[in-house]
């Protein structure tokens, strides 16, 4: 019991992660139709963002009171930041080419990929670079098993930015407009709605969700390097896909329900590590062949 | 009914009429003539620039493979994330069969086809429960296997030699000819001859399958799938198809590649090494074209491994050669070579934004689909029709 439970924590924390970076992707997917590559990226991008908030305002030795403050700030800034290198990706490299072949835009999304990892291998070089982990280290005990608060925290916090997300796109104004772009894009323009706008702030709420994803990583890791965007991105874009691409609930129970598995996995099979990806890819294919719109997608008509 | 053609030879439509009359697969004679030079340039290379042999050997795997996911990608309008699964296939396949690892050593020869064939069954076997689905879930299905292989064969280490791959694989041998033993070994000419033949049949093949009736149900599934469906293509039949040969083409390449480099092991074969490479090669370089991804294909290999390679040195010679007082402080070589990434990246992308179709666009595609849709007046179609 004591073991399950530790994997479980160990799975929710894990899919936290990848639900955060699943739902910049769905949202992107959603709204213009574009796998962006990138994406993985922009994520590594954030945990960097915020280590250097951390280094710049000395937080990891500030007194205890300031802590709480200073985690808020990280990850205000964190976010806010990489939001912007989002939307400065989309006006550069996915704008311009909004009514190019289809491809085009993956093509530079894919080159997009490779100038972020280019800067952040440039200026930070290759290796991993060691993470503070600011959240608070006690845990808790259930009799049965203990967990750690920094886990409960993380999905906390996880949690509570899925459901601000839900509000944002279900009941405001500009999450109206959002909807109505992915539904029919033309058909939005001729209500009014600004198009070019609109999927400017999908590209920063996706990539500010994705900052909080690296920060969040960094914490639990404990480290970061230049290339972890790669896998993370690509089983928080399977998560996406499990839970039905274009949908914001289905992606994050898609990450929790992938880390999950990923703990299960490599917690209870010999040498099961190394056959986790292979475990979820499996299950992408799976999903795909059976559900092929996702646990919560809706049936698209044919055009 | 007065079905007199419009007399104004101009126009685009009057230039599909053109091809159609003549057929768009005969090019006249003395359109050949650069390609002939071409040919014969490229048969002349060990002899006139041997430095360019080896590179020409290596090279030419990558235009075998860009010829092959164009057609799933470029004729089926299939997009393939996985393109390197079918790759590994066919290196492992031959590396397995003809190496030590198991004592085994068929044929190069008679693997080449082999482990064409046994890719392409792989093609079928993923293609066959998932060609139904439309679009990007198929990419995404695609992306899931290509990197499902290479895990497998990471882990897989009694049968693939796990992390270390599998080293010492044969070299094709010929019956001795005109002084020459016949042994391949890590001679760069013979290689470079079978590649170049290989991709003169590949060129050749592909060509008659585009204009084939195979061929022209791609481009209709590519251009519409419900209509192509409504005119009694069988659609998954047909893709099924593409996906087959496409892995075919990589299953080749595949048996290459792992005889010229004497070694198989799985990082050759992840997503960016390989996967994404071709699928930039063919989208560069001109989807559907087969002009267009052979040149997109010798682009991007020139750019991996030559120019982002000998760039930091002549960046270093640059700057001796200029003198200026803050930058012989600086290690300019070093951060150039640390920035090959981020170069080849806005490269990748500056060539995409410039050129969204593509370097060489497939021109038969824009005849057949583009012009004439937008300028011709109705009555003018309704003249000829």
């Amino acid at each position: 019991m004591r073991f399950f439970v530790q994997q479980l924590t160990f799975g929710l924390t894990n899919g936290a992660i990848f639900a955060l970076i699943a739902l910049g992707y769905t949202m992107v997917y959603g709204i213009i139709e574009l796998i962006n590559f990138a994406h993985g990226d922009i994520f590594t991008v954030g945990g960097f963002l915020g280590l250097t908030v951390i280094g710049l305002l000395h937080i990891d030795h500030a007194p205890a009171a300031l802590v709480l403050p200073g985690l808020i700030l990280v990850f205000a800034a964190a976010m806010a930041l990489n939001g912007l290198l989002g939307v400065l990706i989309e006006r550069v490299a996915y704008r311009p080419l909004r009514n190019a072949p289809r491809l085009a835009p993956l093509i530079t999304a894919v080159g997009m990929s490779f100038v972020l990892e280019g800067i952040l291998f440039l200026i930070k070089g290759p290796n991993q670079v060691s993470y503070p982990n600011l959240l608070p280290s006690g845990s808790v005990n259930l009799g049965v098993a203990s967990i750690g608060i920094g886990n409960i925290l993380i999905i906390l916090i996880a949690v509570a930015l899925m459901v601000a997300l839900n509000q944002f796109i279900g009941r405001t104004r500009i999450g109206r407009a959002m909807r109505a772009t992915a539904q029919d894009r033309d058909a939005a323009r001729l209500m009014g709605i600004n198009i070019n706008r609109t999927i400017a702030i999908t590209f920063f709420i996706g990539s500010a969700l994705a900052a909080a994803g690296g920060i969040i990583y960094g914490f639990y890791f404990q480290t970061i390097a230049f290339d972890v965007g790669f896998r993370s991105g690509l089983i928080a874009f399977t998560a996406a896909v499990f839970g039905g691409i274009g949908n914001v609930v289905g992606a994050s129970i898609g990450g929790f329900v992938i880390g999950i598995i990923i703990a299960f996995v490599s917690g209870y099979f010999q040498g099961g590590g190394q056959w986790s990806d292979v475990v979820v890819f499996s299950i992408l294919i799976l999903t795909l062949v059976f559900r092929p719109t996702g646990l919560l997608g809706m049936r698209v008509p044919e055009k | 009914m007065n079905r007199q053609r419009n007399p104004a030879g101009a126009g685009p439509l009057a230039r599909l009429r053109r091809l159609e009359i003549h057929g768009l697969g005969a090019v006249g004679r003395a359109q050949n003539a650069p390609y002939l030079l071409l040919l014969l340039i490229l048969i002349l290379v060990p002899l006139i620039l041997p430095s360019l042999v080896d590179d020409g050997a290596d090279g030419g795997v990558w235009v075998l493979l860009a010829l092959g996911l164009n057609i799933v990608v470029g004729y089926a309008g299939l997009l393939d994330l996985g393109y390197a699964a079918f790759f590994a296939i066919g290196s492992y396949a031959f590396a397995i069969l003809a190496s030590g690892q198991f004592n085994i050593h068929i044929s190069f020869w008679v693997l080449l086809f082999a482990s064409a064939l046994i890719a392409a069954l792989f093609g079928v076997l993923l293609g066959a429960p998932t060609l139904r689905l439309r679009g990007d879930y198929l990419a995404i299905v695609t992306l899931g296997f290509g990197e499902i292989v290479p895990r497998v064969v990471r882990n897989a280490s009694p049968l693939t030699g796990g992390v270390n791959g599998i080293i010492g694989v044969d070299q094709p041998h010929l019956p001795p000819i005109l002084g020459w033993n016949g042994n391949f070994g890590f001679n760069p000419v013979p290689f470079y001859y079978l590649i170049l033949i290989i991709i003169i049949v590949s060129i050749w093949l592909i060509n008659n399958l585009r204009n084939s009736r195979l061929g022209r149900a791609w481009m209709a599934i590519r251009e519409d799938e419900v209509a192509a469906a409504a005119t009694g293509i069988n659609t998954v039949t047909t893709k099924l198809l593409a996906f087959a040969m496409g892995a075919s083409f990589s299953g080749f390449a595949g048996t290459y590649y792992a005889s010229k480099l004497f070694v198989v092991v799985p990082e050759s074969f992840s997503f960016q090494a390989v996967s994404v490479v071709v699928l930039v090669m063919v989208v560069l370089g001109g989807m559907g074209s087969i002009r267009g991804v052979i040149v997109g294909a010798i682009l991007i290999y020139l750019l991996q491994h030559k120019l982002l390679i000998a760039l930091p040195g002549w960046i270093a010679s640059a700057v001796a050669a200029l003198n200026i007082g803050f930058l012989n402080n600086l290690d300019v070589s070093g951060i150039v070579q640390r920035s090959t990434y981020l170069i080849f990246g806005i490269i990748l992308a500056g060539i995409m934004l410039l050129r969204p179709q593509g370097l060489l666009p497939s021109t038969q595609r824009k005849v057949e689909l583009e012009l004439g849709t937008t300028d011709e007046a109705v009555s003018d179609l309704r003249g000829s029709a």
